[in-house]
């Protein structure tokens, strides 16, 4: 499939800040289930820093915006031809050891609930008990936008009920850990098609390390695995860490951010 | 117990030594006294003060200084020079190591989650080999002594040692005092320090550097414990002491506010924790780093001295693997010994701790400073049953050792001179060359019987000479 994104994030400051730094996880990198056709990123005002591919295969970039800044939009534009690989990430090229991502982070931390939960699911092999694990996030997790916010944890999605796309991701991380599975927070996009499975364009999932078939990837949000119509942008510990913008305004300003996106499919 | 002291064997005075007999037994009791009191107030004068974290009271406490200085033989400091570049060089090829292809695990010579899951293993440093492959610039070995050739490994500090103020202080205290003492005896100088340190970090510049680097160091600030030293060896290097604030990052680099404008920054010897180095790749509430800094890193437009991710070599667990580190990367044997270790998340190792609580120190893995830990011989038997409550509910948590016999070196105490117990720290640094000045800062437990070196628990520092040969 083709798909073109249009995404825009706009950051605007009450006051003027004296300057702004980013670090960037924007663009996608190559592997057998994606291709870049082009891709461009923008950034208003922004000075581009050195950009350099780290261990797990994510192209990282830097910008700086010289103050008094009053506004950064940061513009993502570009197309990627995707293929369906069953969520399996073939042919990326990353050098981080997946014993690395058995290690937990404040929103991935294990309770009690999330423990017994990790426990009732099984399967015959690992790839199996990862389906499993998986489903089970589906269940006891219900989608639904607005009950929980950027910091809230796995356990307090699972006590909710109720989350969104990186709430699901952060519990699924959460259980295969739990079962000594590696596991990680994968951030992208999502093309909507019109069968109306709940979903965000900017969208979010988890990756498991299986024995095998190396990474794959989880979309308890949707109860699929990614395909043709997920592009995959970057990975982490969890959702900070895989965070696609991450940037420091200096200054004592309020912030207030909008995000645009749109994902089509565009013509061959 | 047999301790071994220093200075006497039964009633010879070991060569070293020699001199000091003479010294010491000639000295009136009131020129002591006299001298005692100046070298403190040398040290207030400079305002050498250590905080302790944790005992209140007064935070700018002097580290009691003892004048009775430690002194090795230069063949005794060959041996000790040759095993400690040799541990600096393992350490730095198991750092390159497993930031790269993992060969030392792939090999099954050490276990993988004891690196991978660390909490000090850096996944944003994965694949990054720094200048001249150098993680750890500076190695403080701690290092102990139970016989006249008997020399063991406490343990290695890695990321930012500290007390290197304390070595090139006491020498300077010690040649105002006793400047007939430095005409006597032969002694190699450590005041080369600064200006090899400078050189070293300065040989690690990035590949983009053109020209003479500038090099900064970077503190948390004057309320850091070790904000003296900071500024001592930015002093002594002649350069910039900095905080987060006075960097930021522009395009590809780092740079310095400076009166006459940005200044481009080179190398960065950090005296911050990797934590707190760049918020918008670590810890995103610290203020005391730079943002963007690590992505400038990582693209090879700054050096950063330790480079992060160094802590993995000197966790207490990993500790247990360095002699196969010097096999495996060196193909030498290790000159030096590591003090033999139990991990208490092995099970047979466990049981073997919890059957001698009494006789052995434990330690947190990830402690230091000598916070957390059961010195079982000195221990009540509550504590060593608080202890032992906390070893069964975290064992991975806690390794063990032996209580070693630690040598002893004659002290000033209040009735006179008497054997106290000592450790050593010398400072290995590793560049383009790997050099290490002949000395170190001494530690002397100054409570009688006591074991407990570290400055947090009463210890106190001597000035440690390396005779020339």
């Amino acid at each position: 499939m083709r798909l073109t994104v249009d995404h825009l994030t706009s950051y605007r400051y009450d006051v003027p800040v004296r300057s702004v730094v980013q670090s960037h996880r924007l663009t996608p990198s190559a592997f057998a289930g994606q291709k870049v056709i082009d891709w461009e990123v923008t950034v208003t005002g922004g000075v581009r820093g050195a950009s350099h591919r780290d261990g797990a295969g994510d192209v990282v970039q830097g910008w700086t915006i010289a103050g008094p800044v009053e506004e950064v939009a940061v513009q993502v534009r570009g197309t990627v031809e995707t293929e369906d690989l069953a969520g399996v990430l073939r042919g990326h090229r990353e050098s981080v050891a997946p014993d690395c991502y058995l290690r937990e982070t404040a929103p991935t931390r294990i309770d009690v609930a999330l423990a017994a939960l990790a426990a009732s699911a099984s399967g015959s092999d690992c790839l199996a008990l990862a389906h499993a694990l998986s489903l089970a996030v589906s269940d006891a997790i219900a989608y639904r936008p607005g009950v929980t916010h950027a910091h809230t944890t796995a356990a307090e999605a699972l006590a909710l009920g109720e989350g969104v796309c990186q709430d699901h991701a952060h519990a699924l991380i959460a259980l295969a850990r739990a079962r000594g599975v590696p596991a990680r927070y994968v951030s992208g996009y999502l093309f909507a098609t019109e069968d109306g499975t709940p979903h965000e364009a900017a969208h979010a999932w988890a990756e498991l390390h299986i024995p095998g078939l190396g990474w794959v990837g989880f979309d308890p949000a949707n109860r699929c695995c990614p395909d043709d119509r997920y592009i995959r942008l970057g990975s982490g510990f969890d959702a900070q860490d895989a965070a696609p913008i991450r940037g420091v305004a200096r200054g004592a300003a309020v912030e207030e951010m909008d995000v645009r996106v749109a994902v089509l499919q565009s013509a061959q | 117990m047999g301790q071994f002291n220093e200075m006497y064997q039964g009633t010879e005075v070991r060569a070293p030594y020699a001199r000091l007999q003479d010294w010491v037994a000639t000295m009136p009791e009131e020129l002591r006294s006299l001298k005692q009191a100046e070298a403190e107030a040398l040290f207030r004068r400079i305002g050498i003060t250590f905080a302790v974290y944790g005992e209140g009271g007064d935070p700018d406490r002097l580290i009691p200084f003892d004048m009775f200085p430690r002194v090795f033989s230069g063949t005794e400091w060959a041996r000790l020079e040759r095993g400690i570049k040799q541990r600096a060089r393992a350490l730095n090829a198991f750092l390159v190591d497993v930031y790269g292809r993992g060969e030392i695990i792939r090999a099954g010579r050490i276990p993988a989650h004891l690196v991978y899951r660390n909490e000090a293993y850096e996944k944003a440093v994965v694949g990054f080999v720094p200048p001249k492959g150098v993680y750890s610039h500076i190695v403080g070995v701690d290092i102990v002594r139970t016989g006249p050739d008997q020399f063991y490994v406490l343990e290695d500090n890695c990321r930012t040692p500290s007390g290197v103020s304390y070595m090139l202080e006491s020498r300077e205290i010690m040649m105002r005092m006793f400047p007939d003492l430095f005409r006597e005896n032969r002694i190699e100088p450590v005041d080369t320090y600064s200006e090899k340190l400078r050189r070293t970090l300065a040989s690690v510049a990035p590949a983009k550097c053109k020209g003479e680097p500038t090099v900064v160091i970077l503190t948390p600030g004057h309320f850091n414990s070790a904000y003296y030293e900071h500024s001592l060896l930015a002093d002594l290097m002649g350069v910039e002491l900095v905080e987060g604030q006075d960097l930021f990052v522009e395009g590809e680099y780092v740079w310095m506010r400076t009166t006459e404008g940005p200044q481009r920054v080179d190398v960065i010897y950090r005296r911050i924790d990797d934590a707190f180095l760049d918020p918008l790749c670590f810890r995103p509430d610290s203020m005391l780093g730079i943002p963007g800094l690590m992505d400038v890193y990582r693209s090879g437009g700054v050096s950063i001295c330790s480079a992060p991710g160094a802590g993995v070599a000197d966790d207490k667990a990993v500790y247990t693997y360095v002699p196969d580190m010097v096999r495996f990367y060196l193909g030498e044997e290790p000159i030096l010994q590591n003090v033999p270790t139990w991990q208490c998340g092995r099970e047979e190792d466990l049981k073997h701790v919890l059957a001698n609580l009494p006789d052995l120190v434990v330690k947190e893995v990830h402690g230091s400073g000598g916070y957390g830990m059961l010195v079982g011989p000195k221990a009540s038997k509550d504590e060593i049953e608080r202890f032992r409550a906390k070893l069964v509910e975290d064992p991975a948590n806690y390794i063990a050792q032996p209580t070693l016999a630690l040598s002893t070196v004659p002290t000033f105490v209040e009735e006179g001179v008497a054997p106290r117990h000592v450790d050593l720290r010398p400072y290995c640094l590793v560049g383009e060359r790997i050099e290490l000045v002949p000395g170190g800062l001494t530690r002397v437990a100054l409570k009688e019987g006591s074991l407990v070196v570290n400055s947090s628990q009463g210890g106190g520092v001597k000035d440690t000479w390396v005779l020339a040969e």
